[in-house]
């Protein structure tokens, strides 16, 4: 089964994790723009990010045969530091243009402040002119009415709703999503939140229309390897193949592919992780060997 | 610096171009003539439009020396800008991902450039770790430019990270002898860890032979650890195989 995580920050996890998801058959993934767990305070720091982003994390992830994009975006937290905001919206069409680049993301809101509205209100004009889909994060305190009004901020740049994914629902929220035509992201946490029993339930309820599983995984307490244990969850619950990889596969990679940027198997060559790790002499230099 | 001209690179892309990627370089080239700024939005995107492929077909693609199609567009743009090239090329650099700034690389031959422009940047590349760019950084400007002591480093470097020096145009005309003994010294370590040592250090190494280092590689065949005799042997018929 070809596995797609669609939102995990590689960024901040390790080869051990890497090496685990190729085994576990992640083939494909989309790192999105976040925040590092504390506030960055210059632009240059946003830059060194989204650098590291397009360059030393894909590297990193195609020596294990994992094919990195990402999505690149001002988070809603640090839209609140309204100067240092305004510059990291002005370099964003730099980064915007790039290759692998899939979605502007992850945008949203956080506090629900105005100055999280305007930096989502800017980047989904950004995402329109760049003509890339976006991934829009929900916040998670007052999430129903926080969700609600995301749709509504995301579908007044014009944007089609077969563009936008929201991200992190819950049993609730996602229904507000599937009635405005948006795609639904579910994210599967260790313990709280969402777990893959719920979502299970969740698909066997409303079928797996414009619906995607992702780990979220990032430098908090969240697990890599969600996806193929929803996955195994799906499974034990008698789901077919061919539905599971619907869910896992063929829907992110749908999503994405209006980007007009995933690639999934070209002479980056990510469709066999064995063949890539062990065959590929670009793969010694990973590290200096002495 | 002997600059080298962009019109055989020119030839050799078109050949490989189709229709919509001949015609999408064509209005590029003419766009960042017009206008500097465009090149911005234009260098990212070149291997959407051209490819990504070798430049040379029959080239292996794990070659890391080998140039892609994306890489002579890069060039061409780059050559494109003329004067521009100096103000844009640090930041195409700087926000580069890794295929743009191999094109950066690889277009240093091609440009009129200052020395503070162009070895920075190279520098750079050097001290990555990604194969890729390191080989493109060890372009024909890096051999005429870099001093004796970078040069040095940058073929340890490849070494190390196991980038191939044979296809390194110019360097037997770099070689030190100081050199000649890094690369034995680095045999050594390897033959005493019982490591394999790669073949294409050996012409490095006896374009100035030097008699001490050799001599201790020598000794490690009487060595009674197995390992390190195997090695020794290896390495050192590898040596023969190269003179031969
Ligand atoms: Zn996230």
């Amino acid at each position: 089964m070809r596995i797609f995580d669609p939102h995990i920050h590689m960024t901040s996890r390790t080869t051990d994790d890497y090496e685990a998801m190729a085994a576990a058959g992640i083939e494909l993934i989309v790192e999105p723009a976040f925040w590092l767990g504390q506030p960055r305070t210059n632009i240059g720091s946003f830059i060194d990010y989204f650098d590291g982003l397009i360059g030393w994390e894909r590297f990193r992830a195609e020596q294990f045969g994992v094919s990195h994009h990402c999505t690149m975006g001002l988070n809603p937290k640090e839209a609140n530091d309204e100067a240092l905001a305004r510059e990291v919206l002005a370099l964003l069409p730099r980064y915007l243009a790039k290759d692998r680049v899939v979605a502007i993301g992850e945008i949203g809101f956080d506090s629900m402040t105005r100055a999280e509205e305007y930096a989502f209100q800017a980047q989904m004009e950004l995402a329109v002119e760049h003509d890339l889909p976006a991934l829009v994060h929900t916040p998670h305190r007052d999430k129903a009415y926080g969700t609600q009004r995301s749709i509504e901020i995301a579908l007044a740049s014009g944007i089609s709703p077969d563009r936008v994914i929201i991200d992190h629902n819950n049993e609730l929220t996602f229904q507000y999503v599937r009635d405005a035509g948006c795609w639904a992201g579910f994210t599967i946490y260790p313990e709280t939140k969402m777990d893959e029993h719920r979502l299970v339930r969740i698909v066997a309820e409303h079928g797996m229309e414009k619906t995607i599983v992702n780990s979220a995984a990032d430098w908090g307490r969240s697990d890599p390897l969600k996806v193929p244990r929803t996955v195994q969850a799906l499974r034990e619950a008698d789901f077919s193949d061919a539905d599971i990889s619907t869910l896992v596969w063929d829907n992110p990679v749908a999503f994405f592919s209006q980007s007009g940027r995933l690639e999934l198997t070209d002479e980056h060559g990510p469709a066999d992780p064995s063949a890539t790790f062990a065959g590929n002499s670009v793969l010694r230099g990973a590290r200096e060997e002495g | 610096m002997t600059q080298l001209q962009e019109r055989p690179l020119a030839i050799a892309l078109d050949a490989r171009l189709d229709a919509a990627g001949r015609a999408w370089l064509a209005a590029a080239r003419y766009e960042v003539t017009n206008d500097e700024d465009a090149i911005a939005r234009i260098f990212p995107a070149v291997g959407r439009h051209v490819g990504r492929g070798p430049l040379d077909a029959t080239a292996d693609r794990a070659d890391v020396h080998a140039w892609t199609l994306d890489d002579a567009a890069r060039t061409l743009l780059l050559v494109a800008l003329g004067d521009g090239a100096a103000k844009e090329l640090p930041l195409l650099y700087r926000h580069g991902d890794g295929a743009e700034r191999r094109g950066v690389l690889r277009a240093l031959a091609y440009l009129t450039l200052d020395d503070a422009v162009g070895v920075p940047l190279v520098e750079d590349a050097l001290r990555t770790n990604d194969v890729r760019i390191v080989a493109a950084a060890m372009g024909p400007y890096a051999i005429e430019k870099l001093d004796d002591a970078a040069i040095e480093q940058a073929v340890l470097k490849c070494v190390f990270v196991g980038v191939p020096l044979d296809a390194i145009e110019g360097l037997p005309e770099r070689v030190t002898p100081e050199l000649s003994a890094m690369l034995a010294r680095f045999v050594h370590e390897r033959v005493a860890a019982g490591r394999t040592v790669p073949a294409d250090v050996w012409p490095v190494i006896d374009r100035h032979p030097p008699t001490t280092e050799l001599a201790e590689i020598e000794a490690e065949l009487d060595q009674p650890v197995t390992e390190r005799r195997l090695a020794a042997q290896a390495a050192l018929s590898a040596r023969a195989a190269n003179q031969g």
